[in-house]
């Protein structure tokens, strides 16, 4: 890693009077981890906010093995900026009645990472906008804290119903509710949405979440980095690669392994295949809601070619366990390595000439242009995250902020656009595909000798590393955290589902419920990512 | 417009043939008949996520793709229970999704085929079953006739899986 201490946040901290230590057994030491006091975190949040700096992530944890007070809980928050190295935050909580400032008012996105901590850690956010449940539903026992230390996570919790959710609601006449879900139309994950409609047009549409939580945090605890590893890998069954990179690079930097050059090569060229099949596929979908199947057929074709190498090559179709912490499973031999090229760049060109047909049938154009608009200044008061944030003006990207290697040494160009519609979402999906299919090749060209796993061992009790990768659907960051033996004893993801979760409610606003399907594949959120 | 017909008929017909393996030619007889012998020659199946990692879905869709192209066996997905002969369901059933499944194996009419797809839907996979969040494999709790190994078990396996439960029927 290249750059330098971001030393630049903790200079203003210390201006605005947040007196900050530095934690040191935070890796990579690049990145600083500060603990304040708990009174200055929403100031210091407000000052990030004024900074311009985006907020990342906000979780809990309870006291790690190097902590002072064994009993604390900490609430960790974690920043980016264009020009410098993320920077995370921590506060100690008391152990009892753990209470913690809402930073909402600062960033919206926070909201529901807070209702997360609220949930499963019954740490109190005072003056929280919203204070509804998130993860936890209604037959969940009230004063059950999945995450903290004492609770017995083995058997599943009894069902106890008690109320209903508290939907937005409207009393105005000619409004209708439409409630869709938890298990939709399609062959797609499970989740509620609750529309608020006036004829045919969406006045709110509300996403109630959590149906697929699978307890994924506490599942790491106790795991070693390789079996952590596999669960990593299958937080979001699409998003696999870049999931695994996170964990392990989270794991590999608390270990302070040097992953071998070839390795870190081998987990781009997988990382953009990845990339590429996931936005063919939803090309594919976001046409076909529009009745356009011819698209969706010819899609679906070569993203079943891309499977099929990939279990040739690679041993998974959706290239599952391909990477092991310290590096990758399958090494590249020059069969591998010719066929990888000659297909992506067949796959990039058969992109090229449908999307020339895409762009010449006026019936999918007139549905997509100026459907579904995010505007460039809420994107960037969410903080959209990937394609999402890419259409509308805002441009974060893991391979250009944090320039983990292998990207460190390539030119990664960003799709700049501004409308905000499905159109836009779709376009930057085009320009990704052949800029990875251009990476892909780079990356085959340049490719190291070497080996291709360094060895890993476990770093000491009470370190803990964090990452940020930029994954298909946009940065993913992870925080893990090792115990006694070389355990996890605590992980954190977040996928970039929870932040781009807001914007599809805000794009819908005024849309007619019909294009609702194409507004949401063009968003395509994880529901698996996001419930954890 | 004549872009889409070229573009046709340059891709050709890619369904791989019912004679390109053995194997599948075999499943591809049977499963044609026993569709048309039991299910009046239309299968309808209602796919469920009750709690996956969106993995398996892709392989769901996958069986849709040109070339596995299930609805030549008269297999189709639909999207309400109460037309669907048969459940396909994913993921080791989450607390939250426990009550959805059953009502939507309730909702199913009769013979209401179960057909658990998946490791973690026949076994909880790597979410393991000493689990607050999950409420157990699909056999914990609804009747399942056929499970699918995998993770995600491919194309061909859930097509094979598919056959198994109707040929119950
Ligand atoms: S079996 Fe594998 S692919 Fe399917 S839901 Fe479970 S983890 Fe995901």
């Amino acid at each position: 890693m290249t750059q330098p201490i971001n030393t630049w946040f903790v200079e203003h901290l210390g201006d605005c009077d947040i007196h900050s230590i530095w934690l040191n057994d935070h890796r990579p030491e690049h990145m600083p981890c500060l603990e304040i006091r708990r009174l200055d975190w929403a100031h210091a949040a407000c000052e990030a906010r004024r900074l311009g700096m985006r907020l990342v992530a906000l979780w809990g944890a309870e006291a790690g093995c190097h902590d002072r007070d064994a009993h604390a809980m900490y609430a960790y928050m974690a920043f980016a900026h264009p020009e410098h190295r993320h920077t995370l935050l921590r506060t100690p909580l008391a152990a009892e009645n753990p209470e913690l400032p809402s930073i909402s008012g600062h960033y919206i996105a926070a909201c529901r990472m807070e209702r997360h901590m609220q949930d499963m850690f019954g740490i109190h956010i005072t003056d929280i906008p919203d204070p509804r449940p998130w993860i936890k539903h209604e037959h969940w026992p009230r004063e059950a804290y999945p995450l903290r230390v004492d609770f017995d996570a083995r058997p599943p919790l009894l069902a106890e119903a008690h109320g209903d959710y508290d939907y937005v609601r409207s009393g105005s006449e000619g409004v209708y509710e439409i409630p869709v879900g938890p298990v939709h139309a399609g062959i797609i994950e499970p989740g509620h949405f609750r529309f608020l409609a006036v004829g045919e047009h969406i006045l709110n549409m509300e996403e109630r979440l959590g149906y697929v939580h699978k307890g994924i945090e506490r599942a790491m605890q106790s795991k070693s980095a390789e079996e952590g590893l596999k669960v990593a890998s299958r937080i979001s069954g699409d998003s696999t690669v870049a999931h695994a990179w996170a964990f392990a690079q989270a794991c590999e930097y608390a270990g302070q392994i040097d992953v071998p050059r070839r390795a870190s090569f081998i987990r781009a060229i997988l990382c953009e295949r990845e990339r590429i099949a996931n936005h063919i596929g939803d090309i594919g979908a976001v046409c076909n809601d529009a009745a356009f199947a011819f698209m969706l057929h010819q899609m679906h074709r070569l993203r079943e070619d891309m499977a099929r190498l990939h279990l040739e090559l690679f041993g998974h179709r959706l290239l599952m366990n391909t990477l092991i912490p310290g590096g990758v499973l399958v090494d590249l031999g020059e069969r591998a390595i010719g066929l990888l090229r000659e297909q992506t760049l067949a796959i990039a060109n058969e992109v090229e000439h449908l999307r020339a047909i895409y762009a010449d049938h006026p019936s999918i154009q007139g549905r997509v242009i100026g459907s579904g608009m995010v505007p460039v200044e809420d994107a960037q008061d969410i903080g959209l995250l990937g394609y999402v944030g890419r259409a509308s003006g805002h441009y974060p990207d893991e391979r250009i902020e944090e320039a983990y290697a292998p990207y460190d040494e390539l030119e990664v160009n960003v799709p700049q656009g501004k409308l905000g519609d499905v159109a836009t979402r779709v376009w930057v999906r085009f320009e990704e595909i052949a800029e990875s299919s251009r990476l892909i090749s780079e990356l085959l060209e340049k490719m190291p000798e070497g080996p291709i796993v360094a060895n890993w061992l476990p770093p000491e009790p009470g370190v803990s590393g964090f990452a940020a990768i930029e994954g298909w659907r946009g940065e993913i960051a992870a925080w893990v955290r090792f115990g006694e033996g070389g355990q996890i004893d605590r992980c954190f993801v977040r996928d970039p589902s929870v932040i781009n979760w807001l914007g599809l409610e805000l794009a819908v606003r005024e849309v007619p419920v019909p294009d609702f399907p194409l507004n949401n594949k063009s968003f395509n959120c994880s529901y698996s990512g996001n419930d954890l | 417009m004549l872009g889409i017909l070229r573009q046709i008929t340059r891709i050709g017909t890619i369904t791989e043939p019912l004679a390109a393996s053995d194997q599948f030619k075999v499943m591809g007889k049977r499963l044609e008949s026993v569709i048309r012998n039991h299910f009046a020659g239309s299968l309808t199946i209602r796919a469920v996520d009750a709690g996956s990692c969106n993995g398996c879905e892709l392989e769901i869709h996958a069986t849709n793709n040109a070339y596995y192209d299930i609805e030549r066996f008269g297999i189709h997905f639909t999207a309400s229970p109460r037309f669907a002969d048969m459940l396909l369901v994913t993921g080791p059933v989450s607390v939250n999704m426990r009550k959805a499944l059953e009502m939507t194996y309730n909702a199913t009419s009769d013979p209401k085929l179960v057909v658990a797809m998946g490791d973690c839907a026949v076994n909880c996979g790597v979410f393991g079953r000493d689990n607050y969040a999950i409420a157990g494999a699909v056999s914990d709790i609804i009747p399942v006739d056929v499970v699918i190994h995998g993770c995600p078990p491919t194309p061909t396996d859930i097509i094979r899986g598919i056959l198994a439960a109707a040929e119950m029927r």
